[in-house]
């Protein structure tokens, strides 16, 4: 039987107290009835044998103390579903919001879901052609990976993740693919911007959207990237699909963290974010992932806004330590007008190695991303030398490498918002390029590799 | 259960519960909370209530349910059957839990961490009427090919051996029986040793000899001893991971123990693709034959995340104890610190710098401490050694955190990882200039006799080399390369020689990945001899150019390639740049000869 209470005793911000209770579970899932008759949501965050601390899932406005009724629902937040959550469009708390009708459940799925154990993870190693040059060729995406973009404000990351959405395939195999897009206040015109391109390139029948926008509260943020996950491991680890997850912005999640913290007078670690930061965005981030004997996988793209472009901020930091790489995107680019603005130097795909080669791209793969990242590195060292002492000071190799570094960030990082390169065009480039180079310098390619790719 | 012997909670939050009553409750011991059998360990007493971090995931509990006190602090079960196991951070196997609960780790499991039921061939190295002290080897197990499992006498016993039996017997089962002042004790092959208490030994000893390792940055200029102790701090990206696989692939330790402290899952399942399929250089075994791994990744239970280098360095002490060289990795040590801060938080406790407890100082040297060279405890006086190397990941990259300045003070070697090193796609990205070991010596002295006399030598030229390089970079950096002396120029090559040639080194190209000492050495000897024979020429007329433009300076580039059984090759390619060079100088000379 659920008891009803109306014994809360104080609101703070995100926080409420609600006393004399009977039986309540740590993390048990908590509902409000408002004077309205409204309902509201939230979970106990620490409990005394007669005091809860409820944390509130929306906004606390309208809350009064008489009023309100408050039932202890005897279970954890769960998510209701089913198939058909392809398709559909839900709030940041899981609620549907395109109008449609709730989900008939084929289970109800905690949201917190549980830790995979390692040694029935699988090791992602299948390339992903995501057909953007500066992802395939030089920081290779792979099944199963969590490969975030770390952006700043004004730069189009959301045109980038929508652009791996749309292209993304593994080659030669045609098997169920679905994108879940969980949006964490951004605003609606970033939202739509998704939605459209979903639906104007049919891609929205295969999706399942969570929306919190800059304007819904900002504490159901904290919900919402595991709703989304919630939602891709039962359609990735059960209906065995391959799950491409975009979650956009990690920097607004951490925030709302920060207030409920904040809100808990907790002792802050750097920059006033929860010391439990790091494990927090770890049970998000590694529910990305491949399961042994299970056909279906979870690949993740976190975005994320570095204030200031400060990639030691806590939240790039600590998501770099836990993501298995990163792609790091550069104002510099963007204002030369480079499409997409990926700065490839510190870029990096940890798990690239297993995944390129041959038999996953093509055998030479592995060598051309090196030369291209040394050489492109060394282009980058002279252009700076010659800012500082006149192209004169340059040897005229190191004149040859800085125009490489040019011509590369031209030809092979910017292309089209709807160019989808083959990863057998994307070396091409990469090989034309570099036969500009002087021949002595190629150290990292083979010499067999150089004979039978490289255009006279 | 009757109200007498349990207490009951009245508060949960988060990881940590306080539980009311608990009869019996002792500092550090070992509880099960609520009836779903969580496995808890008490860090707080204050009379009535005692503190407890549970090791599982605490949702679902709630004031009012059972808390009972095992009565025994947490303990790490030690025998046969250790090896090759990869076990969470309170010892219980991976593989268990996956056939107990599926892919995804449920609550309230109960494993053992070492298999009941298998049968060891127990082979007795003593007789009856022998007597024996705590430490006595009684007799062994062949536990890998690699592995003779050592049977000691457990602590505290002492007397003489009563009965021995030979042949097969499962762990718990009684082996030998020692007749001591206190009457006859079984012992059988599995003891447990409380994890936050060291072991003991007779004696300390000062290490003497170099973990080799085959990285080449790592044994040439910042080795380590075995026995000693190592951190590698770097930003994210630095290529931390990869160089403690690399030692825990590499490494001349008999036993290594992995410990990821707090990382991502999938590097767990990298190490246990690869490990049972890479060779040991030595043996030519899988390396996983001799290597015990913990796995308690970020999103497992923080509190777990604690307990687990405690029980990683306590199987590492018992096979140190054993007279074997151990070592042990741990990534990444701040995760730990951070699963202590969090804790700490939980706990009310008044914060020292970034929030980390006042304690972290002295909790980090504490188990860094457990690292050393030892004579065992036993009849035989054979010695161990157990090597610690601790990753650590400072936020943004910053040394001047907590953790980092604190572990320093208690390490004697430190890997600086740098960003700008691995943005180079330099690897290992192991900063020359601010890294440091301070068993330079111990290992000179071991190397000019094992390897080469001229090794401390060219060492010590090298490292000088490259100080230079970084003065000269100065110059060239505000009025060009120009600027520069013949002298000069020639040092700044032959330091982009020792770090391309020498220091980088593919992990991923099977014959670059290791390298012998006798090749360290070689590969070394031939970098500087491009330096040594054109330093004898350099005073004469010639162009620069050619000197630096040598057909013979590629295969220099390439030789860290050569493979470890072609080591001859060395001597054809230094020969060839003796002759190269010292025609550049004749012709030089002749030149000059016409003029004059």
């Amino acid at each position: 039987m659920i008891r009803e209470y109306r014994t809360i005793t104080g609101v703070a911000g995100p926080l409420m107290i609600v006393e004399k209770i009977h039986e309540v579970k740590f993390e048990e899932l908590v509902e409000i009835e408002l004077s309205s008759g409204e309902l509201r949501r939230g979970k106990v965050l620490e409990i005394t044998t007669d005091k809860a601390l409820v944390q509130l899932f929306e906004n606390a406005q309208g809350l009064d103390l008489e009023g309100c009724k408050v039932r202890f629902l005897g279970r954890v937040m769960e998510l209701p579903v089913s198939g058909d959550l392809l398709g559909r469009v839900f709030n940041g708390s899981g609620k549907p919001i395109d109008g449609g009708p709730a989900i008939i459940p084929e289970k109800m799925q905690d949201v917190n879901g549980s830790p995979i154990n390692p040694y029935s993870r699988n090791y992602p190693n299948d390339f992903i052609q995501t057909g953007i040059s500066a992802i395939d060729g030089m920081n290779t995406l792979v099944r199963g990976q969590k490969l975030p973009i770390f952006s700043g404000s004004g730069l189009p990351h959301a045109r980038i993740a929508a652009q791996v959405a749309r292209q993304a395939k593994v080659r030669g195999q045609k098997e169920a693919f679905a994108v879940v897009f969980a949006a964490m206040g951004i605003t609606f015109e970033e939202a739509d911007f998704f939605i459209r391109d979903f639906k104007r390139t049919g891609a929205i029948e295969r999706a399942t959207l969570f929306l919190n926008l800059a304007n819904d509260p900002a504490v159901e943020r904290v919900a919402t990237p595991r709703l989304a996950l919630t939602a891709a491991e039962y359609l990735a680890f059960e209906l065995n699909m391959h799950v491409l997850v975009i979650l956009t912005d990690m920097t607004n999640y951490c925030e709302a963290l920060r207030e409920v913290s904040a809100a808990r007078k907790e002792i802050p670690g750097r920059r006033g974010y929860p010391g439990y930061l790091y494990t927090d965005l770890a049970t998000i981030y590694e529910r990305a992932g491949r399961i042994k004997g299970k056909t279906g996988s979870i690949t993740q793209i976190p975005i994320l806004t570095m204030p200031e472009d400060d990639i030691t901020h806590p939240i790039p930091d600590l998501t770099g330590y836990i993501t298995e790489g990163q792609t790091i995107l550069s104002r510099e680019l963007h204002r030369k007008g480079i499409y997409p603005p990926i700065n490839v130097l510190p870029s990096l795909s940890r798990l690239k190695d297993k995944g390129i080669g041959e038999g996953k791209t093509r055998e030479d793969h592995a060598q051309v991303l090196n030369q291209l990242f040394a050489a492109y590195a060394r282009g980058k060292d002279a252009k700076e030398l010659a800012s500082i002492l006149g192209e004169a000071a340059l040897t005229d190799d190191d004149l040859k490498f800085a125009t490489f570094a040019e011509e590369y960030e031209k030809h092979f990082v910017a292309q089209g918002e709807n160019e989808d390169r083959t990863i057998e065009e994307t070396l091409a480039i990469g090989w034309k390029l570099m036969s500009a180079l002087p021949r002595a310098e190629l150290k990292r390619l083979k010499d067999r590799e150089i004979e039978k790719y490289m255009p006279v | 259960m009757s109200a007498s012997n349990y207490g009951t909670i009245v508060k949960v939050a988060g990881p940590l519960v306080v539980a009311k009553g608990i009869p019996g409750a002792r500092m550090y011991d070992v509880v099960k909370v609520s009836e779903k059998n969580l496995i808890g360990e008490i860090i707080e007493i204050h009379s009535e209530e005692s503190y407890i971090q549970v090791y599982e995931d605490t949702s679902g509990l709630g004031p009012g349910e059972p808390v009972v006190s095992t009565g025994h602090p947490l303990a790490a079960e030690l025998g046969p059957g250790l090896i090759e196991s990869i076990y969470d951070g309170i010892q219980r196997p991976l593989q268990k839990l996956q056939e107990a609960s599926g892919e995804y780790i449920s609550r309230g499991l109960e494993v053992p961490a070492l298999n009941r039921e298998k049968l060891w061939v127990f082979k007795p190295l003593k007789q009856k009427g022998d007597a024996v002290s705590p430490g006595t080897i009684v007799g062994e197990v062949d536990e890998t090919v690699l592995i003779k499992h050592k049977i000691m006498v457990p602590p505290g016993v002492e007397g003489k051996i009563i009965s021995i039996t030979n042949g097969k017997h499962t762990i718990e089962e009684t082996v030998c029986v020692v007749e001591t002042d206190k009457g006859p004790v079984n012992i059988s092959m599995l003891q447990k040793w409380p994890v936050r208490v060291s072991r003991p030994y007779r004696q300390r000893i000062a290490p003497d000899m170099p973990l080799i390792t085959g990285q080449r940055v790592v044994d040439a200029f910042f080795p380590i001893a075995k026995g000693g102790t190592a951190c590698v701090p770097g930003p994210f990206g630095s290529g931390k991971t990869v160089i403690q696989h690399q030692l825990a692939k590499w490494a001349d330790a008999e036993i290594v123990i992995f410990i990821g402290c707090g990382e991502r899952g999938n590097e767990m399942t990298d190490v246990l693709i690869e490990f049972p399929e890479l060779k040991d250089p030595k043996s030519g075994q899988p390396l996983m034959k001799r290597t015990v791994l913990i796995a308690n990744t970020s999103n497992m239970p923080v509190a777990a995340r604690e307990a687990s280098i405690y029980t990683g360095i306590t199987i590492a002490e018992y096979f140190r104890d054993m007279g074997y060289s151990v070592a042990l990795m741990g990534d990444s040590t701040s995760r730990w610190a951070e699963a202590l801060r969090e804790m700490s938080g939980r706990l009310e406790e008044m914060p020292g710098e970034e929030g980390y407890p006042a304690y972290l100082g002295t909790r980090l040297a504490s188990f860094y401490e457990r690292a050393g060279r030892v004579i065992c405890q036993g009849d035989d006086s054979r010695q161990g050694a157990l090597t610690v190397i601790g990753a650590v990941s400072p936020p943004g990259g910053d040394l001047s955190e907590p953790v980092t300045q604190n572990t320093l003070r208690v390490v004697k070697v430190f890997w600086g990882l740098e960003a700008k090193l691995a943005y180079a796609r330099h690897f290992p990205a192991i900063s020359w200039l601010n890294s440091y070991s301070l068993y330079t010596d111990i290992v000179d002295e071991y190397l000019s006799e094992a390897v080469n006399q001229l090794w401390p030598g060219l060492r010590k030229e090298a490292m000088r080399i490259l100080q230079v390089e970084s003065e000269l970079e100065e110059i060239v950096r505000l009025v060009g390369i120009e600027a520069l002396s013949r002298k000069e120029r020639l040092i700044m090559e032959t330091a982009k020689s020792i770090r391309e040639d020498f220091l980088q080194q593919n992990s991923f190209d099977p014959d670059d990945t290791y390298t012998s000492m006798k090749k360290q050495f070689l590969l070394l000897k031939l970098v500087l001899a491009f330096y040594y024979e054109s330093e004898k020429i350099i005073e004469k007329d010639f162009n620069i150019g050619d000197l630096l433009s040598l057909k013979v300076r590629e295969a220099i580039a390439r030789a860290k390639y050569v493979s470890e059984n072609e080591l001859s090759h060395f001597e054809t390619i230094e020969n060839e740049l003796r002759e190269k060079i010292a025609e550049i100088g004749h012709k030089a000379q002749e030149i000059s000869g016409k003029e004059s």
